[in-house]
Order: C-alpha cells, then sequence, then structure tokens
C-alpha cells in the first residue's frame, strides 16, 4: 500500500500575501485604524450636537423619505359634507386576508342617496398587513392608504385599534393638492 | 493600629468599588462603543420613570446595565442534571474571585500620608505615610500569575460537570488557549524583570516616574515596545475575548464552557469577562504605561526633562495620581473593545499556532536581546 500525501487543494481565487500582509501587526494596525476612525468620526459628531448615526429614533422619529406609494395608514375618504363616502358593503372587510376590518353598518332614513352608512369602522394595526386589497375591493374608492404608517408602538397588542374618527382624517375637499373627486384625465385636459 | 486597619479598609473598598464599576460600566461602554464605530446608536431603550410623572429618564442606555442585572437575578436557575452538582456550583466562584484578587497587588496611587491631607487626622496617623495598594508584597507580580493562572481551573471545572459536550469542547480549548498564553505573558514581562530589577509593583511604578534619553517618560513601553505588544495580544487571549474567543464560539459551541449556565451564575461568567479587561488595562498600566503617575510626575510634583520643577500640594498629587490611573485604565479597556470589534475570530489551529510559533519565539528573544543590552551595559 502506497502512502498517500495530503495535497492541500489550492483555490483559484485563494488571497495573495506578500510578506508585508504576512507580518500579520500592520494590517491588523491598518483595521484598528479605520474602525477607530469611524468611531472618533461619529464620537466627534455626537459631541457637537449632530446624529452620529444613521438609525431613525423609531417612535420619536418617521422616516420622511417614505415611497409615494407606500401602503401605510388607512384613510376614510369624506364626501364633501363631512360623512363617510363608505357605503358599509363589507367588501374591505371580507378581501381583508388578516381580517382586521370590523364595520357595523346603519341606516340613514334623511340621506335618500346614501342610506347605509358605517357607524363604526375599526382597524387592528397589531395585526394588518399593509397588503392593499381593501383599497382595491372599494367599490365607491372610499378607503384609501397613506404613506405615513400608523405610529402605534406599544408593549399591548389591544390598543392597536383605530376607529373611524381618527380614520377620518383626511378631507380630501379641503385638500388643495389633492382634489376630490378626482376627474379621470381626458384629451381634454391634456392640451 | 486602627489606623492601619482604617486604611486597609478604606483601600480594599476603593478596589472593590472600582473594579465592579469598572465591569458595570464597561458593558455599557461596550454596546455604546461598538454602536458609534458602526454607525448605529446602541441600546438606548431601558429607562426610569420618576414615579409620579411621565417624565422617563433615559440617560444614553446606561440603566441597561441594571436591566440585565434585573433581568439575571430574576430568571430560572436552570440545574442541569449533572453528577458533580458542587463542582458545577461552585466553578463560577473559581473563575470570578481570583480576577478581583489579583488587583490587590496592583498600585493605583502614589504613597498616602494622611496626616498632610488633613491635620486634625495627624493625631491619629501620626506621620505614617501608606503605599496606596491593598498589599504591599515584594513578589506582586508572582501573586498576579498566581491568581490569573487559577482561572482556568474553573473554566476546566464550569466544562466538565456541565454534563454536555459542548462545554467539555470549550473547556478543553479553554484550557489549552489559556496555558499556552500564560507562558507568553510570563515572558513578555521577564524582560521587564531585567530592566527594573524587581518584581514589586510599586517599585515598578515608581522606576518609571523618570526620563530616558533625557525628554521621554521612562515607561516600559519605551523601554520594551516589543514586550508591551506581545503582552497585550497574550492578555486578551487569556481573556478569552475576540479575536481569540475559542473556548466560547457561539457559531461553534453555543457558549462553551458555560452553555449550562443560566442566570447570575451565568452573569458571574460575564462580569469575570468585564472585569478582567479592567485588570488587563491596570496591569498594562502598571507595567507598560507608567502606573498612576503622568508624565514626568513623581510623588512630590512634576520634574519636567528641561529642568523645570513644579511641586505639588499632597492632596492634590494623590488624586491626580488616582484620576491618573483610572483615565489610563478605561483608556485600555476602550481600546480592546476597539480590538474585539474590529478583528475576526482565529480558527482553532492558528491560535495555538499563533501562541507557540510566533509569539513564544518573539517573546524569547525579546528576552534574549533584553538579557545580553542589560549585560553590556553592566547592571
Amino acid at each position: 500500500m502506497t502512502k498517500r500525501t495530503f495535497v492541500r487543494k489550492r483555490y483559484w481565487n485563494e488571497p495573495q500575501m506578500g510578506w508585508y500582509e504576512k507580518a500579520y501587526l500592520p494590517e491588523i494596525l491598518r483595521g484598528l485604524a479605520i474602525t477607530g476612525g469611524v468611531f472618533l468620526r461619529n464620537m466627534a459628531k455626537w459631541m457637537t450636537g449632530k446624529k452620529g448615526a444613521l438609525t431613525t429614533y423609531y417612535p420619536e422619529e418617521t422616516r420622511w423619505d417614505y415611497a409615494r406609494g407606500n401602503r401605510g395608514k388607512h384613510v376614510l375618504v369624506q364626501r364633501p359634507d363631512g360623512s363617510p363616502q363608505c357605503i358599509a358593503c363589507n367588501l374591505c372587510a371580507t378581501v381583508c386576508p388578516a381580517k382586521v376590518i370590523e364595520i357595523e353598518a346603519a341606516f340613514d332614513p334623511a340621506d335618500a342617496a346614501h342610506p347605509k352608512y358605517p357607524a363604526k369602522f375599526e382597524i387592528d394595526y397589531s395585526r394588518c398587513v399593509f397588503c392593499g386589497l381593501c383599497v382595491e375591493a372599494c367599490p365607491e374608492d372610499a378607503i384609501r392608504m397613506e404613506k405615513e404608517v400608523p405610529t402605534l408602538p406599544s408593549p399591548d397588542r389591544h390598543v392597536m385599534w383605530l376607529g373611524k374618527e381618527e380614520l377620518l382624517g383626511w378631507k380630501p375637499a379641503r385638500d388643495a393638492a389633492k382634489p376630490y373627486p378626482g376627474r379621470p384625465a381626458t384629451d381634454k385636459d391634456r392640451t | 493600629m486602627l489606623a492601619d486597619l482604617f486604611i486597609s479598609v478604606l483601600f480594599i473598598v476603593y478596589a472593590i468599588s472600582v473594579l465592579m464599576g469598572f465591569g458595570t460600566i464597561l458593558t455599557w461602554v461596550e454596546r455604546k462603543q461598538a454602536a458609534v464605530m458602526a454607525d448605529r446608536i446602541g441600546a438606548n431603550r431601558a429607562y426610569i420613570r420618576i414615579p409620579g410623572t411621565d417624565v422617563k429618564l433615559v440617560w444614553w442606555g446606561l440603566f441597561h446595565g441594571m436591566a440585565d442585572g434585573l433581568k439575571m437575578l430574576v430568571k430560572e436557575d436552570f440545574k442541569p442534571r449533572t453528577y458533580d452538582w458542587y463542582a458545577y456550583a461552585v466553578a463560577p466562584w473559581v473563575v470570578f474571585t481570583p480576577v478581583l484578587l489579583v488587583f490587590a497587588v496592583v498600585p493605583f496611587g502614589g504613597t498616602l500620608t494622611p496626616s498632610q491631607l488633613f491635620a486634625p487626622l495627624a493625631a491619629w496617623f501620626g506621620d505614617k505615610s501608606y503605599p496606596m495598594q491593598i498589599a504591599t508584597l515584594d513578589g506582586g507580580l508572582l501573586i498576579i500569575f498566581a491568581f490569573s493562572g487559577m482561572t482556568i481551573i474553573g473554566a476546566m471545572l464550569a466544562g466538565w460537570s456541565s454534563s454536555n459536550k459542548f462545554a467539555l469542547l470549550g473547556a478543553l480549548r479553554a484550557g489549552s488557549q489559556m496555558i499556552s498564553y500564560e507562558l507568553v505573558l510570563g515572558l513578555t514581562l521577564l524582560g521587564l524583570i531585567l530592566v527594573y530589577g524587581t518584581v514589586n509593583l510599586d517599585e515598578m511604578v515608581r522606576h518609571q516616574s523618570g526620563t530616558v534619553l533625557g525628554f521621554l517618560p521612562a515607561w516600559g513601553i519605551v523601554y520594551q515596545p516589543f514586550a508591551a505588544t506581545l503582552f497585550l495580544t497574550a492578555a486578551i487571549a487569556e481573556n478569552k475575548r475576540i479575536p481569540f474567543d475559542l473556548p466560547e464560539a457561539e457559531s461553534e459551541l453555543i457558549a462553551g464552557y458555560y452553555t449550562e449556565y443560566s442566570a447570575m451564575k451565568m452573569g458571574l461568567f460575564m462580569f469575570a469577562e468585564f472585569i478582567e479587561i479592567a485588570i488587563i488595562g491596570a496591569l498594562f498600566t502598571t507595567f507598560f504605561l507608567g502606573g498612576y503617575n503622568l508624565p514626568f510626575m513623581n510623588d512630590t510634583g512634576f520634574v519636567f526633562p528641561g529642568g523645570g520643577t513644579a511641586a505639588m500640594p499632597h492632596g492634590a498629587v494623590v488624586v491626580t495620581q488616582m484620576t491618573t490611573f483610572l483615565a489610563k485604565v478605561f483608556l485600555l479597556c476602550s481600546f480592546q473593545i476597539l480590538i474585539r470589534w474590529s478583528l475576526p475570530r482565529f480558527r482553532y489551529d492558528q491560535v495555538l499556532t499563533f501562541a507557540w510559533k510566533f509569539l513564544f519565539p518573539l517573546a524569547l528573544a525579546n528576552l534574549v536581546v533584553t538579557a545580553v543590552v542589560m549585560w553590556a551595559l553592566g547592571k
């Protein structure tokens, strides 16, 4: 039986180290200088009252750079008179994969055009997955999502419900940037 | 007699509170420094609410240490079904106690003459003066080696008595690694003993208060720059921290020799590690950075290389020396944390190769060169 000697496999991307790198200490010092430099730079920022980190203090600060299409907190759209445009059809609650929307319908004989309206409209943000299916399902364009996320951090999951009053935050008729009712653009507009 | 006892108790209380303080504060420093090095903020969510108000004191996350301590105290004290319960229970203390004891021979200040500090004390103390260290021993250096070697026993005990293969592997690694680096640690300091001609730590520090070549402070790092580097490397390896954290490599061994420990027993291992950072800093300061003295400073004041002197009152000297010592130790702790968050872990065979084929010959060469130079200078 022949004696087999161990031959270490050579890899194509093996690091090529000269004597300087093999001396170990200079390279260690170079690495320490890099990390120490970062430390001193950030420390100087903290000391002079600037923020030396990239992190956002989440509940106290929210990011300003959410994408325009970000799906955040829900908004119940209002009619010009301030009543919710929702007709309590329950389509959003039905399509919701996390089953977080709870609607209680009520009847208003005074409003002949929209007699059915939501007496309660509640969303549990501890379970909401922000998929946006409710927005797509709504036949009346009564629910939309703004780009800011709801800031409800809490150790208790039972306080993360938002009701109709909180969700009715945005009245499009008063918002010059987002005129309502949104009119689909026609050829006449483009000219 | 009573006065001596009083001074001794005072020194012991000071030393223990300094070590405990360093152990506590370093858990915070480590987190924050790592965070700042990595462009992060670091732990800042633990707070104390002022009772009756909504004011939450955060104080840069300083309360996280308290939160950790509380967590460790109230956690379940897990008891593994081990055949050697006594060894299991005693192991954390075998690791923890020698770490504290090492500090007994480290001088944390010059000489204290109570009668010069406060005149009314003269009646009680006379003009006695006390070197500011707990035990003034001629063989201080030997004591340090004796005690720091004892922590190996604790690590081995913990690993062996846990009835866990990961723990046993960690203990084996800890044993071989610490024995190897203990040797290097001793050899690097032999050069210093040749230079200073003493193993009494207080005398070593006094040797460093002069100047070399007329302008450099006569610190050990000037005499023995090579030994200083080797000493720091070997000391970090002794402490089993990254890049030498093989005994507790969590990606390989869960937590190494203290895998089976929980609650405060585990906390003791962690605390011993943090205190040992401070101890390493204190030893390095004493051996290589002029101990408690500022450059060109001795027990009476400053003696500048140009020939100028600046005498200081005794109280100012004592306060300066103690503060200087603490500041130096803190800077060294910070440097060790910088190393810990910069370098990746060695492979196990690399650790032992590094000790025996790199550090050991270098330490020997350093010793030989030092001996030859000292012989040539006729000392």
